[in-house]
């Protein structure tokens, strides 16, 4: 039986009746990585160097060494990751259940609301507007915010920084509580550089999709791309994050399964 | 009289660049005083102690009563030309390339007769003039005869301009612009003559104060560019490393830390990425550029200028990490200086005291700004000298350290 199930899905995929959609966005050096105030840590860019190419350093192959932070480029947030989620159990890169990582996605369309406002909030409201066209949020799914935020290909819009800091959408506290609490998401993600919204540090908690999805044990993933190629409901994610002992994140491939 | 500098016309792409020769660079041990003394801009010739005879050339033993005790001390350079040459042929590849080349003796009013090049206002012999000890394209000391008086124009003098790396209708690179000290120096720098000066912002997204004054200036063209990132540097050098004639590394990643007072080793790993590795790419990767360059005309490649720290000498605990990188970025620039110095690339070191910027907030005065660091800079370059320790902490601490190091080590842990 399962044997056939698996069969079948390798033949959808063939014939391409299930496509494969990746979200992640390519590591590189140009890709900004989330910034904090000067006199704190901070978390490394992505950054690479040739250990040799096919020369005196190694005759017939290439290699390069790389280095980055837990949280650089697409990554996957761990529920450790929060000070509200350092206690759980299993809450750490190589401890998260592993049946989490391949699990079923809803997309929600806010590219309007943040083209027109880089601090868009979404709502309780939000949700429950799109909940009436396409259904409850099933649980343990992927909530995925799209803003199209992907779509700013030049670092300083996508960064989007003024004199008073960052302005990304993201979710409110409400939000993130309800998700948690009522539709037991799996957990939350967005496309610019934080699961949080630019400015959630004067939210209640600050950074409350942090707090919270943590904080209960879900995940986040962020810098994510290609999500306006998303079926609303019905596509399924694949997210593994690499197995770092005690990881707090990682960077990771993401990609999607949906039908076509 | 000296002719005005001009700007010089584009070069013809059909002609070979010119490869660099240098003049003769061999000097014994004893006379590489005179030369540590004009890596300072200082002009220094044995004096003995027991006799008061001032000496010339460097030498073991006095020559007036065979005392060993020959300390150097600076000299007015004051004195009398007594008879003046012109080079007209030479089998020296240097000289050869660069005849008519005129010579001369000058007595000193110390003492001693001196073999000089000569500015060209200086007038036939006899006459009075000022000598100078400047460093040549070996990095050797040699010693010129100016004229007494200042004169228009002096430092475009075709011989003087040997020894000197004026940035007059120069190209310049300064690799970071984002911090008070990179726009006092891309500012110092225009002011002082150069034609374009590219200037490299990390984290573009990041506008810094001072973003639209730079933009607007013409001669500035602001560039992405990361130390940390090799691909960066990489890039930057493929784009413009082929007209760079002057690099001022001004990238710099200062915090105030010791060992037990942070845990981990990250902060002192960006320190060290930036000042330390920093300095290593932009050596591999500009560096060839450079020293291809170095005979290419009238505004050829001729010099590379990095930012260290006093603190490079000996270590400022309260600042430990950052001392230690800056010591490491000193010991590497000492091998960029010989790795330069066979296309007679001079490699200028700065070691200033604690600058006025918001990394030394809490140290009190005297601080050196960032617009007399810029000025100490273009000095430098001017010059022609290698090591430049601006301001008066500097000052105090090269003594110190000159005088007994172990003493400064300490004095810096206790304060
Ligand atoms: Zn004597």
């Amino acid at each position: 039986m399962s044997t056939n199930i698996l069969s079948q899905l390798v033949a959808e995929l063939s014939s391409g009746r299930i496509r494969i959609i990746d979200l992640t966005q390519t590591l590189s050096p140009e890709f900004p990585q989330i910034s904090l105030p000067p006199e704190m840590g901070q978390c490394l860019p992505f950054r690479i160097e040739e250990v040799s190419r096919y020369d005196d350093r190694g005759p017939g192959w290439y290699w390069n060494n790389f280095s980055c932070g837990e949280h650089t480029g697409t990554h996957f947030d761990a529920p450790i990751h929060w000070i509200s989620g350092k206690d759980l159990p299993n809450n750490a890169t190589d401890t998260v259940p592993i049946t989490d990582f391949v699990r079923p996605a809803c997309v929600l369309d806010c590219s309007k609301e943040a083209a027109a406002n880089p601090d868009f909030l979404l709502t309780v409201e939000f949700v429950k507007r799109w909940e009436a066209k396409h259904g409850v949020i099933p649980t343990r799914s992927w909530v995925l915010m799209r803003t199209d935020w992907s779509k700013r290909t030049d670092p300083a819009a996508y960064q989007n920084f003024d004199e008073t800091g960052q302005h990304t959408p993201g979710p409110d506290a409400e939000v993130v509580q309800f998700l948690v609490h009522e539709r037991d998401v799996i957990g939350f993600g967005t496309e610019a550089i934080g699961t949080d919204a630019g400015q959630a540090q004067y939210l209640r908690p600050p950074y409350p999709c942090h707090y919270f999805m943590h904080g209960a044990g879900r995940y986040g993933l962020q810098c994510l791309t290609n999500l306006d190629r998303l079926p609303p409901t019905g596509s399924v994610i694949v997210a593994a994050p690499l197995k770092i002992q005690d990881g707090s994140g990682s960077p990771l491939r993401v990609i999607a399964m949906v039908t076509s | 009289m000296t002719r005005e500098l001009s700007r010089p016309k584009r070069k013809n792409p059909i002609l070979r660049t010119r490869l660099a020769t240098l003049p003769p660079g061999a000097r014994s041990r004893v006379a590489l005083g005179l030369t540590a003394a004009a890596a300072r801009g200082a002009f220094e010739l044995q004096v003995c102690r027991d006799c008061q005879a001032v000496q010339y050339p460097p030498r073991e033993a006095c020559q007036a009563c065979l005392s060993s005790r020959l300390p150097w001390r600076v000299q007015a350079g004051d004195g009398e030309l007594i008879a003046d040459t012109t080079l007209a042929h030479s089998n020296d590849l240097f000289f050869r390339e660069r005849v008519p080349w005129r010579l001369g003796y000058v007595r000193l009013d110390c003492g001693p007769t001196v073999v000089v090049h000569m500015h060209g206002d200086v007038p036939p012999a006899p006459a009075r003039v000022k000598v100078g000890a400047r460093l040549d394209k070996s990095g050797q000391a040699v010693l010129i005869a100016f004229p007494s008086q200042e004169v228009p124009n002096m430092a475009d003098d075709r011989q003087l301009r040997e020894f000197t790396c004026d940035p007059k209708f120069r190209k310049v690179l300064v690799t970071d612009g984002k911090t008070g000290i990179g726009q006092a120096i891309v500012k110092a720098i225009i002011a002082a003559g150069a034609d374009l000066v590219w200037v490299g912002h990390a984290e573009p997204w990041k506008k810094f104060p001072g973003f639209d004054e730079l933009k607007a200036i013409p001669q500035v063209s602001l560039m992405p560019l990361d130390l940390t990132d090799s691909k960066s540097v990489r890039e930057i050098a493929a784009e413009i490393g082929g007209r760079v004639d002057v690099l001022i590394n001004t990238a710099e990643v200062h915090r105030n830390f010791g060992i037990g007072n942070r845990r981990g080793v990250e902060i002192a790993q960006a320190e060290m990425d930036v000042n330390y590795f920093g300095l290593l790419r932009l050596a591999q990767e500009f560096g060839p550029a450079l020293r291809g360059r170095a005979a290419d005309g009238q505004s050829n490649a001729v010099a590379w200028v990095n930012i260290l720290s006093v603190y490079a000498l000996a270590n400022f605990p309260p600042h430990g990490t950052f001392s230690a990188s800056k010591a490491a970025a000193h010991s590497l620039a000492q091998c960029l200086r010989a790795e330069m110095r066979p296309a007679g690339i001079r490699v200028i070191n700065v070691f200033p005291g604690p600058i006025d910027h918001e990394w030394n907030q809490q140290i009190p005065p005297p601080k050196v700004t960032p617009q007399a660091l810029a000025t100490a800079i273009v000095r430098a370059l001017k010059d022609g000298v290698e090591d430049v320790y601006p301001g008066d902490v500097a000052q105090e601490w090269l003594e110190r350290w000159r005088d007994n190091p172990k003493a400064l080590e300490r004095e810096l842990s206790n304060p």
